[in-house]
């Protein structure tokens, strides 16, 4: 079980995707599981062999735990009845590690015959739930009554794709808590007239039916990826006392989801697309984000996020950033100011830009820097 | 196609976007982006449904024309085929 955010600690196999003797490739979808933050794919790290499955449906697992068998490819097919390999966490180097205080993997029931408490057995019975199927969470690996009432609201249904709001406030609650007590926050902000963007859009947007329009949000996402790539110390993460600069560039942004919450997936190799491309993605995203259900690798490894509120008529927000990350860069929406161009005042359309970033790692001078480079960036949006 | 015809498909494609809001006690005359709390994306997955269901492709420029469902459906009405 891969970790999939600082937050997480636990997840519930909902199904698999490959059967044992699947070929599988880097990046394919092998399993689903539900985390606080909804649905999650998991995709398979390295090309290979998926040899058995160690766990059922419906089992909780915690992160670090066994999932399944899995040989790389030039492996030899030797029986490893015990030796998993251990599948790597993230797939993209330099991976936040995970965290510290994670639980060891815990044991798959014994062959012989679950364990399990009195209880746990009287609930299977009642409810037709096959302790084969249950990976236990108690001393070890007895399987507790609470996993079985788990595993049986998953068997009847308990919609597994959608969002559990209740979960996902708690995790907001911890990585927002843990952000607030660990990272010395510092905040700039920087206001530009944002008409060049607006005309660049415009034109380009009237040659393009709607299904190929861009969004100002596309722009703004590129312009942070590539100031990102110049200033390397907002684009990483803080783990272990020290700071891992990230030499991928994966945005995360910030998503609102209906009825509440949010998630901020990544969008991968952000700086390397073209626009068109990231518009593409990122309408995929917000699509698949809404619909709870995104991939272990979106949700795992943003390496610096971009929030925007503009669409909801605020002028400027001010990020928490999520840990391990260390910046997030908000916008707010764009307004109509009077801005002085060539000595005289005249009514512009005007963003503002904000930072909130990591002092552990970096200092506001760079902060600035950085953040009058995006600035500049959608200055120029032919060259982004 | 009639006024009721075009009102169906701007019912069925808010309601996949806004699922929990309902159509028929919403305010026609006000921003459909307010009423239904959707954001700049979700309306241009309603302007693209239009494209698609409708086959009229609106132009950035005619956004406010059809900013709410009474507007839309005044703009939509003599653009789409009998």
């Amino acid at each position: 079980m891969p970790s999939l955010g600082a937050d997480m600690e636990a997840a519930t196999l909902i199904e698999w995707l490959a059967k044992p003797g699947d070929k599988v490739k880097r990046g394919d979808v092998i399993a689903v599981v539900e985390t606080q933050k909804g649905a999650i794919e998991i995709e398979v790290f390295e090309d290979g062999v998926l040899e058995a499955h160690v766990v059922a449906p419906g089992a909780v697992l915690p992160v670090g735990a066994v999932m399944a068998r899995f040989r790389g490819a030039g492996e030899a097919a030797a029986a490893m009845p015990a030796a998993a390999p251990p599948p790597a966490p993230t797939p993209t180097a330099p991976k936040p590690p995970p965290p510290t205080e994670a639980p060891p993997p815990r044991r798959a029931p014994p062959a012989a015959g679950p364990r399990a408490s009195p209880a746990a057995r009287r609930l299977a019975e009642e409810v037709g739930v096959d302790l084969a199927s249950i990976a236990g969470s108690g001393p070890g690996g007895a399987i507790t009554r609470e996993d079985v009432a788990a595993r049986a609201q998953v068997s009847a249904g308990k919609k597994p794709a959608g969002f559990d709001f209740t979960a996902m406030r708690r995790a907001i609650a911890a990585a927002m808590g843990r952000s607030k007590r660990e990272i010395p926050h510092y905040y700039l902000s920087h206001t530009i007239d944002i008409g060049a963007a607006q005309d660049w859009l415009a034109a380009a947007n009237a040659q393009r039916p709607p299904a190929e329009r861009l969004l100002m949000g596309a722009l703004i996402i590129k312009a942070v990826a590539k100031a990102a790539r110049e200033f390397p110390e907002f684009n990483g993460f803080h783990v272990e006392d020290e700071f891992r600069p990230s030499e991928a560039i994966h945005v995360g942004v910030a998503i609102a989801i209906r009825g509440g919450g949010l998630a901020a997936p990544a969008i991968h190799d952000t700086a390397d697309l073209a626009l068109a491309d990231l518009m593409t993605r990122m309408r995929d995203l917000v699509a698949r984000v809404r619909a709870g259900r995104f991939r272990s690798s979106e949700i795992a490894d943003p390496t610096i996020t971009v929030t925007s509120l503009g669409d909801r008529g605020v002028d400027a927000v001010w990020g928490v950033i999520y840990p391990p990350q260390v910046a997030i860069v908000g916008f707010g929406r764009i307004v109509v100011r009077p801005w002085v161009v060539d000595g005289q005042v005249t009514a512009r359309p005007t963003v503002c830009m904000t930072l909130a970033a990591d002092h552990r790692v970096s200092d506001g001078h760079r902060g600035a820097l950085f953040l009058e480079r995006t600035g500049q960036l959608l200055a120029n949006p032919g060259e982004l | 196609m009639t006024t009721e015809q075009i009102l169906s498909v701007i019912r069925d494609e808010l309601a996949r976007l806004a699922p929990e809001i309902d159509f028929d006690s919403a305010d026609r005359n006000r921003p459909i982006q307010q009423e239904f709390d959707i954001d700049s994306m979700d309306f241009l997955n309603f302007i693209t449904a239009l494209h698609a269901r409708l086959g009229v492709n609106v132009p950035e420029a005619d956004y406010t024309k059809v900013a709410t469902i009474a507007g839309a459906q005044t703009y939509l009405l003599p653009r789409t085929p009998n």
